[in-house]
């Protein structure tokens, strides 16, 4: 059996940015693992630009921003092994994985870095009824498709899910020559970036129908058309409102699962919220030693904050692995999201453990206009921030200091809450 | 007069701005929230830019495309005309991030270079 | 001249020509789709029932036992996926306790084995997630699941090996008498033959129909089902079925030979026989009638809903045995739920029948076992690990859900009767039945499949005929 300090699942931009975190902060013997024939994950097929104004404060496209990371990668000389699938890891972190060139091997693990990404949801996930035609992919499939092997999946579009993937391929389908005749959007407004909305469907006057979805698939080999029909409060289709569409291509981009299958088998906690690990402040799960990062841990919006965390993971697996700082109180204070905030990551906080500075994220339920997002240290507000906007579609993020925390000596339970202005 | 609707893209709030032109110049700009709502507007009403992405296909590569962008903003109603510009190029592999496909594309002055390496295979 | 033409690829077809194979005969099945198990045997609730529901004394209470009692033997020497895992019958009012006490009895004159009827609590015990209003069950150990594409392609590649010949893509448009048999007319020219085996499904009666006077009419009587996750594939451990109605046994609730939880189906008659639609109406109902006998049935596992037709004929009875008015045309019709469980004894009634009336005699060497394709998972270790180290391409995983690789891909495109379509290699692997539902592994397998068979990506279909995946290339009509 092979022996790592590191082993990072996935060579995407979490894990990228988790190994070179990670060496810079003194961990040589690190390990990525990538299941694709190339590092960079999505962002290889994400070929449209707006990455990195953050990270790096220019406009990246995707493979850009990917190559940037990957070029540390190689500086550094960390090991990453490629068209490698890892099967199974298990509670002691042995970590099994497979390739064509070394078949079955075991990898023994003093910290593991969960940087799995997501997965898009499917139809089925969403029960839409009708034939089972060729013609319908999730957006992402249908990037790839475009974006990677240059092969149109279809001419005539519909687009179900107003999510940036489906935003995007909108006005990629458009600009390699197909019509795009509409995008519906279940629910009241779109999860997408204003951005895209105005760049992507009002530059080229496609319309956006809020409100809509798909109710029936027509065509029993090749798709042939849809109905959308308009849908009431919750969500149920309105009788009597309904719209042919004819196309040959129904694209879904219908919400991200962080893809846990490898994490649930070797027992780390999920959160029913996000379908990602439960995490404490060092983004460390129930399992010490296992950290995750990135979209594995709850769906991102922008790649910039994908790195920041992974890179705040990286930095706490090298410290786990040279078992320094890591004295902890034993105390855990408890993140309690509520008022419109759907979760937060992290869920725990050791005041200790914690770094001077702690970023935690988190995302709304519904829009909120005019509004603020505050901070309770168990019964007592120590933030209280004045919003615009919040809303689902981008995340939010609070930052606490150590200082703040250790002036409250028996704090409990953290309340993060939106409240109106 | 002419009336101009946009929606701002600066923020989450996207905001429903009225922008009131005359001789093709901004008379005012009405319905944003913040200064950069004002910026933007008055940016797209008189001169809209925008990065074009696309891809080519690669000969001989480890991969079958390339993927592509224009190194500046190119004007709005150029875009298309860009696109058909990039219609049938291809590139021999290895290609590097920055390497040049066509010069001046579409008379834009604004050259299409590649964002991505291909290896030759 | 062929000795048999048998119309048809699904369950009922493949197993009267794996049975045909053991004799001496050109024998051919003409199958409209480009692979088999392409209608009814695709799309069922994959139950091999005990055989209490059928009325006594019926071909298909006869049938049914004596099938089930074949399958276990049958998967091995075929080597497909079965498992006898028991049904229960679950009585939620004690008013009708007389209906669960008459299936019982009608198990009993049917010859199903073990049947009995245990109490509400003993139901509970074995099943924790019942409904609360259990108050008795009829429990059947007999009953089993299998996985229908693995048993209807083993079948037919079984068939194969032994030399009956399969015209995949052939629709036959019409039947003719002629001299000393038929001559079908397809889409794909002329054949001639001495006997035929009408096993054409819900297209049975239309083919009938063109030779006979003595009319029969099929039904396509739609199904709709919901499958969830292998994370929900242990809600129960046995097929659960609510009390039968006149349209057939109900919703139920049932593990998969894979892991997966199935819920349906509905029954609802329809006119098209292509209309495998599912619909809002339809799915609801499953969703609803499969709470009432289970509970907590997590429903945000869901990862794909689908709708099968059973050939339904208006007797309710299986039809079986050469038309009256019509020497040498057999029917093989009606053939509805339990066919699948049936099929194992369907084939060989449609042998016997055949080998009486053409004089057949065995073939001297009929190869009896079929191996499936490798699932390296059942491998030790070191098994798996020289495997890769052999043939490498068992070491790259293509479809990350199922964790099917490209060995098994490959194997699956060039093995008798191979894949030629996403489906095809979909049903033959599992590659991209799992939760993602193919969003990953859809363009690699693509990528495989034009590779191995020396097509252009455009041509590689969903399911053939039109159901093309891509339709040209970027910029071609800029």
């Amino acid at each position: 059996m092979k022996n790592y300090d590191i082993v990072i699942i996935g060579g995407g931009p979490a894990g990228l940015a988790a190994a070179v975190s990670a060496k810079r902060n003194g961990t040589d013997s690190i390990l990525i693992l990538e299941r694709d024939k190339e590092l960079g994950g999505i962002l290889n097929q994400c070929i449209h630009n707006g990455f990195g104004l953050h990270t790096f404060q220019e406009e990246l496209t995707g493979p850009e921003y990917a190559q940037r990371f990957i070029d540390q990668v190689v500086e550094l000389g960390i090991e990453y092994r490629l068209n490698t699938m890892v099967m199974d890891i298990s509670h002691e972190k042995v970590v099994t994985a497979m390739n064509k060139e070394e078949g079955l091997f075991e990898i023994q693990a003093k910290a593991v870095i969960l940087s799995m990404g997501c997965r898009e949801r499917s139809r089925g996930a969403l029960n839409i009824p009708g034939y089972r035609p060729a013609g319908i992919y999730s957006a992402g499939t249908a990037q790839r498709l475009v974006n990677m092997e240059g092969m149109m999946p279809g001419r005539e579009i519909v687009i179900l899910g107003s999510g940036d993937i489906g935003l995007i391929m909108a006005r990629r389908m458009t600009l390699e020559g197909a019509k795009v005749k509409v995008v519906a959007e279940l629910m009241p407004y779109s999860g997408g970036l204003k951005r895209n909305i105005v760049q992507c469907l009002d530059d080229y006057g496609i319309p956006l129908k809020l409100s809509h979805t798909v109710v029936d698939i027509k065509g029993k080999e090749r798709l042939e058309g849809v109905t959308l029909a308009e849908v009431d409060q919750n969500g149920k289709p309105i009788p009597g409102t309904e719209e042919e569409y004819s196309c040959d291509t129904l694209l879904l981009s219908v919400g991200l699962i962080p893809e846990n299958e490898l994490s649930r088998g070797m027992g780390v906690e999920m959160s029913r919220v996000t379908s990602g690990p439960v995490v404490n402040e060092s983004l460390e799960t129930n399992i010490e030693g296992v950290f995750a990062c990135g979209n594995v841990l709850h769906v991102h919006d922008l790649v910039d904050f994908v790195s920041e965390e992974a890179a705040a993971a990286g930095k706490h697996a090298a410290a786990y692995v040279k078992g320094e700082s890591r004295p902890g109180s034993g105390r855990r204070i408890t993140m309690n999201p509520t008022g419109g905030v759907r979760y937060t990551v992290p869920s725990t906080i050791d005041p200790e453990r914690m770094e001077n500075e702690l970023t935690v994220r988190f995302r709304a339920g519904a829009v909120f206009k005019n509004c603020y997002v505050s901070v309770y240290f168990d019964q007592e507000r120590v933030i209280r921030r004045r919003r615009q906007i919040v809303a689902p579609g981008e995340m939010e993020e609070i930052r606490l200091t150590k200082e703040q925390l250790s002036q409250h000596a028996d704090l409990k339970i953290i309340t993060v809450t939106i409240e109106e202005a | 007069m002419e009336i101009r609707h946009l929606t701002c893209i600066s923020c989450p709030m996207g905001c429903p701005i009225t922008v009131e032109m005359e001789d093709g110049q901004v008379v005012s700009v009405t319905g944003n929230t913040c200064k950069r709502g004002d910026i933007y507007a008055r940016k797209e009403v008189t001169n809209p830019t925008r990065i074009v992405t696309s891809t080519i296909r690669v000969k001989g590569g480890a991969e079958d495309m390339v993927s592509v962008k224009t190194k500046e903003d190119i004007p709005k109603g150029k875009i298309f005309d860009c696109v058909k510009a990039l219609k049938g190029i291809e590139k021999e592999a290895p290609v590097k991030i920055g390497d040049v496909i066509l010069k001046d594309v579409a008379g834009t002055g604004v050259d299409i270079v590649a964002t991505k390496h291909v290896e030759k295979a | 001249m062929y000795d048999v033409i048998i119309i048809g690829g699904g369950v009922s077809g493949a197993a009267s020509a794996r049975e045909l194979s053991r004799y001496k005969i050109k024998a051919c099945v003409l199958e409209k789709e480009e692979d088999v198990c392409c209608g009814t045997s695709k799309a069922n609730s994959a139950i091999v029932h005990a055989g209490y529901d059928a009325v006594p004394g019926s071909l298909m209470a006869k049938l049914n036992v004596k099938g089930n009692e074949m399958m276990e033997q049958l998967s091995k020497d075929l080597d497909f996926p079965f498992r006898r895992i028991g049904s229960l019958v679950i009585c939620l009012n004690e008013t009708d306790m007389p209906k669960l006490q008459e299936l019982y009895e009608k198990g009993l004159k049917n010859g199903v084995r073990d049947l009995k009827i245990i109490s509400g609590e003993e139901a509970k015990a074995m099943e924790p997630n019942l409904d609360d209003q259990v108050c008795a069950a009829l429990y059947a150990p007999t009953a089993g699941i299998v996985c229908p594409f693995e048993l209807n392609i083993a079948l037919a590649e079984n068939a194969c090996e032994n030399g009956v010949e399969f015209r995949l893509g052939t629709e036959v448009e019409n039947i003719v008498k002629i001299d000393g048999g038929y001559e079908l007319h397809t889409n794909h020219g002329n054949f001639q033959t001495r006997y035929v085996v009408n096993a054409a499904g819900v297209y049975a009666d239309r083919f009938h129909n063109m030779v006979s006077r003595k009319k029969i009419h099929i039904t396509p009587r739609k199904g709709e089902y919901c499958l969830l996750d292998k994370t929900a594939g242990q809600h129960v451990s046995r097929t659960i079925f609510s009390l039968p109605t006149k349209y057939g046994k109900g919703v139920l609730v049932t593990p998969t030979v894979h892991g997966n939880l199935l819920l349906g189906p509905t029954a609802n008659d329809i006119e098209n026989k292509e209309g495998t639609n599912t619909t809002r109406e339809g799915l609801d109902e499953v969703i609803t009638k499969a709470g009432q006998s289970v509970k907590d049935l997590p429903m945000r596992q869901v990862i794909t809903s689908f709708a099968g037709l059973r050939a339904h004929e208006d007797g309710s009875e299986f039809i079986i045995g050469e038309v009256e008015d019509a020497k040498g045309f057999i029917d093989c019709a009606g053939i509805e739920s339990p066919g699948l469980t049936s099929c194992p004894a369907i084939g060989e009634m449609v042998a016997d029948i055949l080998k009486e009336k053409m004089r057949l005699e065995k073939k001297e060497h009929f190869i009896e076992t079929r191996k499936g394709i490798l699932d390296p998972n059942t491998l030790s270790t070191e098994e798996h690990a020289e495997l890769i180290r052999k043939e490498p391409a068992y070491g790259n995983v293509i479809c990350r859900c199922e964790m099917i690789t490209e060995g098994e891909i490959l194997d699956a495109i060039h093995r008798p009767l191979g894949a030629k379509s996403l489906d095809g290699v979909k049903r033959r692997t599992r590659a991209g039945m799992g939760r993602c539902q193919s969003g990953f592994c859809s363009p690699r397998t693509m990528e495989i499949l034009a590779r191995e068979l020396g097509k252009d990506m455009s041509e590689i279909t969903k399911t053939g005929g039109e159901s093309r995946l891509v339709v040209g290339t970027n910029k071609d009509r800029l």
